[in-house]
């Protein structure tokens, strides 16, 4: 299929166009749409809306891609930036294809627009389940590659010679006689060009930018202060708003006396929500003082009552029912009752806060015919449907300028901050910047679920798992999330994945989900998501096992991974690089993870000593990744390290707790992280591989706490089926 | 108790030998008529007596409703509700009602109040000043709330006995001013040992629970806090701060390596002290350094002079760790304060305490200090830190900042986790 | 009114007493480089320097800052040698992720590194530890510090 974008395409509906080919296709006006868009952009954009904007922009050449008549490549990324370095990544697949080299490339935000930019993995625009090279690797490329013949193609007509007889290089093309042409002269003719279709892509032998080394794109401006997150953007006329919510989740507003807030110097407006007050100030510290200064009559509301042991209870309680099955092979009752023993254990995992370094922050800018929105999201489109909402406008009226993102670990993928910005936004004649507390963000986050899991496996004579049976009870996201996505037995692909298809050789399997909403705390989805619970949860149980087998955890998991070559080599590399075999000293152990998570195969192994006081000393940890063509190896080392300390952090310290239906944590003096004086150095080896990429950003995280954990039990005896390790009087020395 | 022992103690015999009333900064009013004056003299002394402290639920209650719970040995007792509501307050109190009160423990329905509740403090107040205080209560919203209540066991949920407690314990005698003495001197004297009731926390008590007279000001522990020793002992007491030490620690909670205040005393201040006039601050420094000496307690360490660099790791690496996570970012490692001078740590009788009682309690619990200048917050770490960092800091911070060895265990720690 | 000497120039603000530096910094002078994280000097998000000491702005109250001390933030932080350095070493060892505590780890460590140029692990733990990076960045950062303070 080709299609001719010129003339004729200008009676189309752009939208249809687009849905018709992700290459082709127009210019969005994505060119003025900057961080401090002017208010006429605005307006021209809501007034005629996407569907009406010009189609025949000369420089369009794809949904992703755009150059410009001074041959600047933009590419729209359908992914935001939030440290994972994806956006170089996808600049580096656009430079690789397009022939020019990193610095030719400029990246923007893309606008919400599902049909545009939906994830086909995750099914809608989001940067998330560390997705996003996998889904894009493939378009990305081809809409470059299709860009780069096109330009060739109309240089070619030009010149009166052969597509054939000319090359692209360093954003020129060069034909017969070494005549060149620059990008910027050509884009007008060959932005109406057909689009080619099955473009060829280079080889990997072939790649001069793809598995280079290279320096991120965005970090400049993150060392010398003048990157722009959402919290740090200014508009004119906007102050700031700061905001305290119920504490109770359900719980309502009754009454606020706001006399003492509103005589506090610099205090503008009091806003009450239904179930928040907001106090809006020239700057956060007249918010804030506003803030104190309220006197708020809450209803708590029916979960007023709810604390961690009832919530822990009814999980308990949830085993009795009989859920969902994920998974299901032989015969598993009869496996278990002929083995000739039999492991039971039961985990837990805590819930968790985000806890993000820059807080929910959104600017939000109301009028009655339009709102828009300044905000670092994870969920464009899911922000601007939860803005109109608030602001009780339709979701076309309502403009995303999408921004840095100061830490996002999945609480990103929430609209909550944002309709609140918005609905306060609606009460005042002048944009407000809502930031958070880092009280209001630690207590009204959306929390990683609880999960309980139950095993119970028979082994045969030689200790070899013959049945294996796990029950996993916790919430589902995705019930909370998109009810329409859960199918009627209320089976959450992310409360068992990993489980639900075990790497490990199992012949007679059951695994069971039973889905159970704790009162009193809203959960989703946190860095690692479904793996991070599948990994620690398995990885704990077969280590179970190889002990119960009295054989050695590397080989009994090798044993196991006769189908996954690409699993037997990270474990491999792994215990190589970690010495495995080499013994200890009483009172060290090493702890050992393997897993395929986001189509990464990864082991990690931590080795440690554990002192008379309980002191934990890790004195390696080691992690090994086949994650396929890596595009960045930069980023691919950085985030394993980084997101298996992430994990760490969490699997050490971190538990949020509820009493009286609230969140017990505030802050990081009582919901710590991990600090440099933790923070063990990690090192990271990359299996060289052409497979198609596997997402990097969240697997170190999965990985850690069972190795962790097993390390424990190696250097200890004492097995921790709880998470946080700090629960069992552990801490880092 | 061998010995009549009254709770005012040595004060008290020392100014009631005096007759001559001396004119105090006080302003005498017709004791019905609650003029605007009158409200505003009532709400400062209600200000200096500190009522609010216990008459306010700290769990999102309302000033002067009551509701508030205090641990006592002998069970669960809850302050009352002392706004005009009718129903559920004082609002149908005479002034006679209120007085009897304040000066003998016994409220309005002839019940005995327990010493909780500091009359035998507030006996000391002139009945004018009393019902200004009433009158500035009277002049406030009323508040519908119930009174929570108490949870007393027996033999200490009989009333009556109080009785026989108050004839032993209250003189049950006014303030007579001492014309020895300046009137600035009596002045304090009356803010110290009357309304400001200084002595509820700082006077050891005895078996019956009455204040220690003869060791008046000396220190005790109360609530898991050590109320230092306030008299004016050279070493023990406060005899040796300068003026402008003890008047910026009770107006502001902090002298510079002098004290900083926590826990109750935080409370005190934040409430009542710092809304003291100069004048009267002066007026209590005044008293507080002609207190006798009792020489018992803590002594204040001598300012310690340390590098601004953390010290060579030695045998306690793991306090020494979480000092750097945790504490540094305000403290800094000599101990000078980074951002403020309210978290020096340099001569303070807390970091100079082998128990390390009050350092444990800020270290669990936190402090915070309201101030013109701006909150002075200090988080409580009980929660994210585990046993064995929390001992291991204390006693990093007692052997590096004081001259204490710490021996805190981690057991220990876990017992202050729970008061009793 | 009170003047602030930052990055070499008086600034005049009308502010009350009790703010933070870091909102005078943000959100009066517009100085956004410095961030918020916790507000109780937990995290280090807001470390600028106070005479050449890393101070954290968001319990810093601006009447706590003497008429002629000197404040530095990440914007200038650059104009030095040392400065430079460590901005450059930040790059040269792809630190960064989110970058959102980036500012405040650049100026601790630039404080650590005036206070002791030859750094090494021990200082590197009890000068940088108030800082926290959600992203873990540590292991570059501690490179990073290293490769400067040998430098």
């Amino acid at each position: 299929m080709t299609k001719n974008v010129s003339a004729h395409a200008v009676s189309l509906s752009r939208r249809k166009l687009l849905q018709a080919s992700g290459i082709a296709a127009g210019g969005l006006l994505l060119a003025t749409a900057l961080p401090f868009s002017r208010r006429s952009y605005a307006e021209q954009y809501v007034n005629k809306g996407p569907e009406d904007a010009p189609l025949d922009t000369p420089t369009a050449l794809g949904a992703f891609l755009r150059i410009g008549h001074d041959g600047q490549v933009t590419l729209i990324s359908p992914k935001i930036e939030m440290g994972q370095g994806v956006q170089t990544g996808f600049a580096m697949m656009v430079a690789e294809e397009l022939n020019v080299t990193l610095d030719q490339v400029r990246v923007q935000e893309a606008p919400p627009d599902e049909k545009l930019y939906g994830d086909k993995l995750l099914g809608f625009q989001a940067t998330g389940g560390s997705s996003s090279t996998r889904s894009n690797w493939q378009p990305l490329r081809e809409a470059a590659a299709a860009a780069r013949l096109m330009l060739i193609q109309a240089a070619a007509n030009q010149w009166g010679v052969s597509p054939e007889e000319c090359r692209a290089e360093n954003g020129k093309v060069i034909g017969p006689g070494n005549r060149e042409l620059v990008y910027g002269a050509l884009v007008d003719a060959a932005a109406k060009l057909p689009v080619p279709e099955n473009v060829p892509l280079k080889k990997p032998e072939d790649y001069k930018v793809i598995g280079q080394p290279l320096r991120r794109l965005d970090t400049p401006g993150k060392v010398n202060g003048s990157a722009k997150f959402t919290i740090d953007l200014q508009l004119p006329g906007m102050k700031i708003a700061t905001v305290n919510a119920c504490p109770v989740v359900g719980g309502t507003l009754v009454s606020v006396d706001d006399s003492r807030a509103r005589a506090v110097p610099g205090v503008r407006d009091v806003v009450k929500l239904d179930n928040a007050v907001a106090v809006i100030g020239d700057h956060m510290w007249a918010a804030l003082k506003g803030l104190k200064a309220l006197e708020i009559q809450w209803d708590m509301g029916p979960n007023a009552g709810i604390d961690s042991a009832q919530i822990e209870r009814a999980l308990h309680a949830a085993f009795d029912r009989e859920g969902a099955i994920a998974a299901e092979a032989g015969d598993i009752n009869k496996a278990i009752a002929g083995a000739s023993s039999k492991i039971e254990a039961e985990y837990e995992m805590p819930f968790l806060a985000h806890a993000t370094l820059e807080p929910m922050t959104c600017v939000a800018q109301v009028r009655e015919d339009a709102c828009e929105l300044w905000v670092g999201t994870q969920v464009p489109v899911m922000a601007q449907q939860a803005a109109a909402k608030a602001a009780g406008l339709p979701p076309e009226k309502v403009i995303v300028n999408n921004q840095l993102i100061g830490g996002g670990f999945g609480r990103r993928l929430e609209a909550d901050f944002i309709a609140q910005a918005a609905a306060i936004a609606k009460h005042v004649d002048y944009p407000i910047k809502l930031v958070w507390t880092r009280e209001e963000d630690t207590a009204h986050d959306l929390y990683r679920p609880h999960y309980i899991d139950r095993f119970s496996a028979g082994l045969d004579a030689n200790g070899m798992p013959v049945g294996w049976s796990h029950t996993i009870v916790g919430a589902s996201v995705m019930a909370r999330f998109a009810p329409a996505a859960v199918p009627p037995n209320g089976l959450d692909a992310d409360a068992v994945e990993v489980s639900n298809k075990p790497i490990y050789k199992l012949p007679n399997l059951k695994v069971r989900y039973v889905p159970e909403a704790p009162k009193a705390i809203l959960n989703s989805w946190w860095r690692g998501v479904g793996p991070l619970h599948g990994a620690y949860v398995m990885e704990s149980f077969i280590d179970e096992l190889a002990y119960a087998a009295k054989q050695d955890p590397v080989d009994y998991r090798m044993k196991l991974l006769g189908d996954h070559p690409r699993a037997q080599a990270v474990l491999k590399l792994a215990a190589e690089k970690a010495n495995w075999s080499q013994k200890l000293p009483t009172g060290h152990g090493r702890g050992v993870a393997v897993q395929e998570v986001f189509g990464s195969y990864l082991a990690t192994v931590v080795e440690m000593q554990v002192d008379a006081q309980n002191g934990i000393h890790i004195t390696r940890l080691i992690c090994v990744a086949d994650c396929g063509e890596v595009t960045n190896p930069t980023s691919v080392h950085s985030q394993l390290e980084g997101g298996t300390m992430f994990g760490l952090s969490a699997a050490l310290y971190n538990e949020i707790t509820i009493k009286d239906g609230h969140v017990e944590q505030s802050n990081f003096h009582d919901y710590r992280q991990l600090r440099m004086s933790d923070a063990p150095p990690v090192e990271t080896h990359i299996i060289p591989s052409h497979e198609v990429p596997g997402g990097i950003g969240e697997a170190g995280t999965a990985m850690i706490a069972p190795a962790l954990v097993n390390a424990l039990y190696a250097a200890t005896g004492k097995r921790i089926r709880r998470l946080p390790v700090a629960r069992a009087g552990y801490h880092v020395a | 108790m061998t010995r009549f022992t009254s709770i005012w103690g040595i004060v008290a015999r020392t100014v009631l030998s005096s007759m001559a009333p001396i004119a105090l900064a006080l302003v005498a009013s017709s004791a019905q008529a609650a003029d605007q004056a009158t409200i505003q003299r009532g709400e400062y002394l209600a200000r200096a007596a500190d009522c609010v402290a216990c008459h306010l639920d700290e769990n999102g209650g309302r000033p002067f409703a009551g509701g508030r719970g205090f641990k006592l040995p002998f069970g669960m007792l809850y302050s009352p509700n002392i706004t005009p509501d009718k129903e559920t307050g004082i609002g149908t109190w005479s002034d006679d009602d209120f007085v009897s009160a304040m000066q003998e423990g016994v409220g309005k329905d002839g019940k005995h109040y327990y010493p909780a509740f500091p009359y035998t403090s507030y006996t000391l107040m002139s009945r004018d000043d009393i019902l200004a205080i009433k009158a500035y209560l009277f002049s406030l919203e009323p508040i519908k709330q119930p009174n929570k209540e108490n949870d007393i066991g027996f033999p200490f949920n009989q009333r009556w006995g109080m009785m026989f407690w108050n004839m032993m314990f209250n003189p049950n005698e006014r303030f007579e001013p001492d014309p020895s003495k300046s009137a600035e001197w009596n002045r304090g004297a009356y803010l110290v040992e009357g309304a400001g009731h200084c002595g509820e926390c700082h006077t050891p008590r005895n078996i019956f629970q009455a204040r220690d007279s003869s060791r008046n000001l000396g220190g005790a522990v109360i609530q898991g806090w050590k109320a230092y020793n306030i008299s004016g002992d050279q070493k023990t007491g406060i005899g040796a701060w300068p003026d402008e030490a003890l008047a910026s620690y009770l107006s502001t909670g902090h002298a510079e390596g002098y004290g900083v205040a926590a826990g109750p005393m935080a409370e005190a201040v934040n409430h009542s002290l710092r809304f003291l006039t100069p004048e009267d601050i002066r007026a209590m420094v005044v008293y507080l350094k002609s207190v006798p000496s009792q020489p018992y307690g803590l002594m204040r360490p001598e300012p310690k002079e340390l590098s601004a660099d953390a010290p060579a790791k030695g045998n306690n690496p793991l306090g020494q760790k979480v000092f750097a996570d945790a504490c540094v970012s305000c403290h800094l490692w000599d101990g000078s304060g980074r951002q403020s001078t309210f978290a020096a740590l340099r001569g303070l009788r807390t970091v100079n305490d082998p128990e390390a009682t009050n350092l444990v309690q800020v270290l669990l619990g936190g402090d915070k200090l309201e101030n013109p200048h701006g909150d002075h917050f200090m988080p409580g770490f009980a929660r994210g830190y585990s046993n064995q960092e929390l001992a291991a800091v204390t006693n990093f911070v007692l052997e590096h900042f004081g001259h204490a060895r710490g021996e805190m265990t981690p057991e220990e720690i876990e017992t202050r986790r729970h008061p009793e | 009114m009170l003047t602030l000497n930052i990055n070499g120039a008086d600034h005049q603000v009308d502010v009350p007493d009790d703010m933070p530096l870091l909102w005078v910094l943000r959100d009066v002078l517009g100085m956004t480089g410095t961030k918020y994280g916790c507000g109780i000097a937990q995290c280090g998000a807001c470390t600028v320097h106070l005479d050449g000491t890393a101070v954290r702005a968001c319990v810093l109250p601006v009447s706590n800052i003497a008429q002629g001390q000197k404040i530095v933030t990440i914007e200038a932080v650059g104009k030095s040698d040392l400065g430079k350095k460590v901005q450059d070493a930040w790059l040269e060892h792809e630190v960064v992720q989110c970058g959102y505590c980036q500012s405040g780890q650049i100026m601790s460590a630039v404080a650590l590194l005036t206070q002791h140029p030859d750094a090494g692990d021990a200082e590197i733990d009890a000068g940088m530890s108030g800082n926290v990076c959600r992203c873990c960045t540590y292991t570059r950062i501690r490179g990073a510090i290293k490769s400067v303070s040998q430098a």
